[in-house]
């Protein structure tokens, strides 16, 4: 079951996902029965706070797990072909080459000792046999597509001689140099000034444009999420837990984990008199809750129901409405829940 | 101390609490580096350069810029971490940037500081316990007093008492930075330092921590300055708001004012960037985008430092006559006023709104920027 049923091309279909880790106090899944699909041109958030699998989904996809992680069930299909999940080797292929991926931190995703020119130019060797003058080429080339000014010289820069908003878009030029059908950005503007933030955004949306590109955008801020996605994934103790379009989400919600993180933000645009803080942890993933995992933090749950004993399935509660996972979903329907 | 508070109660700048004030800071500057000799250019990075506010008792001051604009200078002269060029900051009407020894350890229980990554702040190997009795090491209290007072700042932060035993990493960020505000109010200080208090949160953390600052401030008759590159933040708990471009105020007034009705293009464009979580308003309004970084400090432009980011000395160009524009390197015009003359931080028409642009913000211009 998707949201967008018949609107463009599946790029990237990721199905029952499940991820699990091996640590030394246990097994954990830090993904938990996660579909998602990510369409061509359009930009998919997925939102969560630290713990929820928002990042996890997507390195599993790429096989970057950390050391004791593996798919434990689900496919991923690319393009359509199925890349069967025992082993990472076979998805580690379409790491750089057909899905790019962003990460936070910029400086720490770029080796001091090499000119960013020879770092973009090692993404293109490594997947293509190309001579190091056309890797350079294309490094420049890649440069001027993520708009830095005057690509030729800055190409020999290394990257200590960068601002913080340069070294970002340097790492979206490694991200993109290979021209992917998908680019995941994992909270590419968290660490930035809000000014450097709505330029990097900015060039990232005008990125997907151009190059037809499905953006993934993970992220915990709902400002972003509304101002340049399409479609809204919520993440929540390794599940999905409400997905649709970002208005469905966002002004209708019917999940109390979404509404309660509405309720608990400070705005920009508008005095907000009292917040609404959630109570109590992130759940811990070495014990996550039974039944629904937000049921010991959630102002809607109910002692008599079902909240405690069964895990919630994702579904649509009209044909046309966004998915979400709650059991008490339909009253939440009823009412208005604008916040 | 009187005659001091009397010298500089008509000095002009925006004080608004006068004589009432907690904390003033007085055209305070701090300098980088040397002025080079025998006629080389200056390589001195002016991180803060004569800056001068009050902040009143009770009173929330926020205070928000870019990465580079001195803010953290700024407080760390503050906390007396370092130690200002020139200038001075008066704490209760007394001058305490001379203040050393004993008088110095004095000061530092008066003003206390919440810094933003709870993960770094604390020591990894010291008990809870310990942590939140550090500042009460030069008070007078019994051993069974400080474990006391402890005990209690950690009950009211929400914590419990067994707690004071276990280590840093035995709590998440959100408990954590609750130790870390248990810390700097153990010495019941009059002012608190908090820079980026919630930023290193989770969304459906902050709003705890947030409420709880807000309980404790009215508890306790504390003084904050937030310093947040966050202005949902900034505007939940702030009453007063001051905007800094390269090491100077470019704005401050009441919070409402600069929200509303901000008069600087800076102020405007840093709002006009803050996405909102609603897609329908997101949708509909227009963007300023500032181009490029903030200057480089040691070599800042002349006249008004944010000539070359401007959108509203743009606009203003295209109407003036051609002997009063001046066209930037990249072809940019402006007003030759801005490039000329640095604007001073005045009072203009409002009650206490002050900002330093020659051209301010008209109120219906202002709301169609941030709409």
């Amino acid at each position: 079951m998707t949201v967008n049923d018949g609107q463009g091309d599946i790029v990237l279909d990721i199905r029952n996902l499940r991820t699990r880790i091996e640590t030394l106090r246990g097994v954990v899944h830090p993904v938990n029965d996660v579909s998602l699909q990510c369409f061509r041109g359009r930009t998919l958030a997925v939102v969560g706070e630290s713990g929820s699998g928002k990042s996890m989904t997507f390195l599993s996809v790429l096989g970057l797990l950390p050391p004791g992680g593996s798919i434990e069930s689900g496919t991923v299909s690319y393009l359509g072909q199925e890349y069967t999940l025992e082993g990472k080797s076979r998805l580690s292929h379409l790491r750089g080459k057909s899905i790019g991926m962003i990460f936070q931190d910029a400086l720490a995703g770029l080796n001091p000792s090499f000119t960013i020119g020879q770092q973009i130019g090692d993404v293109v060797r490594h997947h293509e046999k190309t001579s190091r003058a056309e890797a350079r080429r294309r490094a420049i080339e890649t440069l001027g597509l993520v708009g830095i000014p005057n690509p030729r010289e800055r190409v020999d820069y290394y990257p200590h001689q960068l601002s913080g908003g340069m070294r970002q878009r340097v790492m979206i030029a490694m991200g993109v140099a290979l021209r992917p059908q998908v680019l995941v950005a994992d909270e590419p503007t968290t660490a930035l000034d809000v000014t450097v933030q709505a330029q990097i955004m900015e060039l990232l949306d005008g990125l997907r444009r151009e190059l037809g590109m499905s953006l993934v955008i993970i992220t915990h801020d709902l400002g972003v999420v509304a101002r340049y996605a399409e479609e809204v994934a919520v993440m929540y103790g390794g599940r999905v837990v409400e997905h649709g379009s970002v208005r469905q989400v966002l002004k209708n919600t019917v999940h109390p984990y979404t509404e309660a993180l509405l309720r608990s933000s400070p705005r920009p645009d508008a005095h907000v008199a009292e917040l609404d803080p959630i109570p109590g942890q992130p759940p811990n993933l070495l014990a996550v809750p039974t039944g629904c995992s937000f049921h010991p933090r959630c102002h809607r749950r109910d002692d008599r129901e079902l909240c405690a004993t069964d895990i919630p399935r994702l579904r649509a509660l009209t044909p046309t409405s966004q998915l979400t996972a709650c059991h008490r979903a339909e009253e939440m329907a009823l009412q208005d829940v604008s916040v | 101390m009187a005659a001091e508070i009397a010298e500089f109660a008509d000095s002009p700048g925006p004080f608004v609490a006068g004589p009432d004030a907690v904390l003033r800071v007085e055209r305070l500057s701090k300098h980088f580096g040397k002025k080079k000799r025998f006629g080389g250019s200056s390589n001195m990075v002016r991180a803060v350069d004569e800056v001068s506010f009050d902040l009143a008792r009770g009173e929330t001051l926020g205070l928000v810029g870019e990465s580079g604009c001195g803010k953290t200078t700024l407080s760390r002269m503050i906390l007396r971490l370092i130690e200002p060029t020139g200038g001075r900051v008066l704490l209760d009407g007394e001058d305490v940037t001379k203040l050393a020894g004993r008088r110095l350890r004095e000061f530092h229980q008066r003003v206390q500081v919440v810094f933003q990554d709870p993960y770094a702040s604390l020591d990894p190997r010291q008990r809870v316990a310990a942590s939140v009795a550090e500042p009460l090491t030069n008070s007078s209290m019994s051993k069974q007093e400080k474990l006391d007072t402890v005990h209690g700042m950690l009950e009211r932060m929400g914590l419990q008492r067994a707690q004071a035993k276990l280590f840093p990493h035995q709590f998440s960020g959100g408990q954590r930075q609750r130790i870390g505000i248990a810390r700097a109010l153990s010495v019941t200080p009059q002012v608190l330092l908090l820079d980026e208090p919630v930023s290193a949160l989770d969304v459906s953390i902050q709003a705890q921590v947030l409420k709880l600052l807000q309980d404790l401030r009215e508890e306790y008759g504390l003084s904050y300055i937030l310093i947040s590159h966050d202005l949902s933040v900034v505007r939940h708990v702030s009453d007063r708001v001051m905007v800094m471009y390269l090491g100077r105020i470019v704005e401050i007034a009441a919070k409402d004012d600069i929200y509303t009705s901000p008069h600087h293009p800076y102020t405007a464009s840093l709002l006009s960037a803050a996405p909102v979580p609603d897609p329908d308003v997101e949708r509909s309004r227009e963007r300023i985008q500032l181009p490029g970084d903030p200057p480089n400090p040691a070599n800042p432009p002349s006249g008004c430092t944010f000539h070359q980011r401007c959108f509203h000395a743009e606009l203003l160009a295209q109407k003036l006559p051609a002997g009063e524009v001046h066209e930037l390197d990249g072809g940019r015009k402006v007003p030759r006023t801005c490039v000329q003359q640095a604007p001073a931080l005045t009072l203009k028409a409002d009650d206490e709104h002050w900002s330093a642009c020659h051209f301010p913000l008209e109120r219906e211009q202002a709301a169609t920027i941030i709409a």
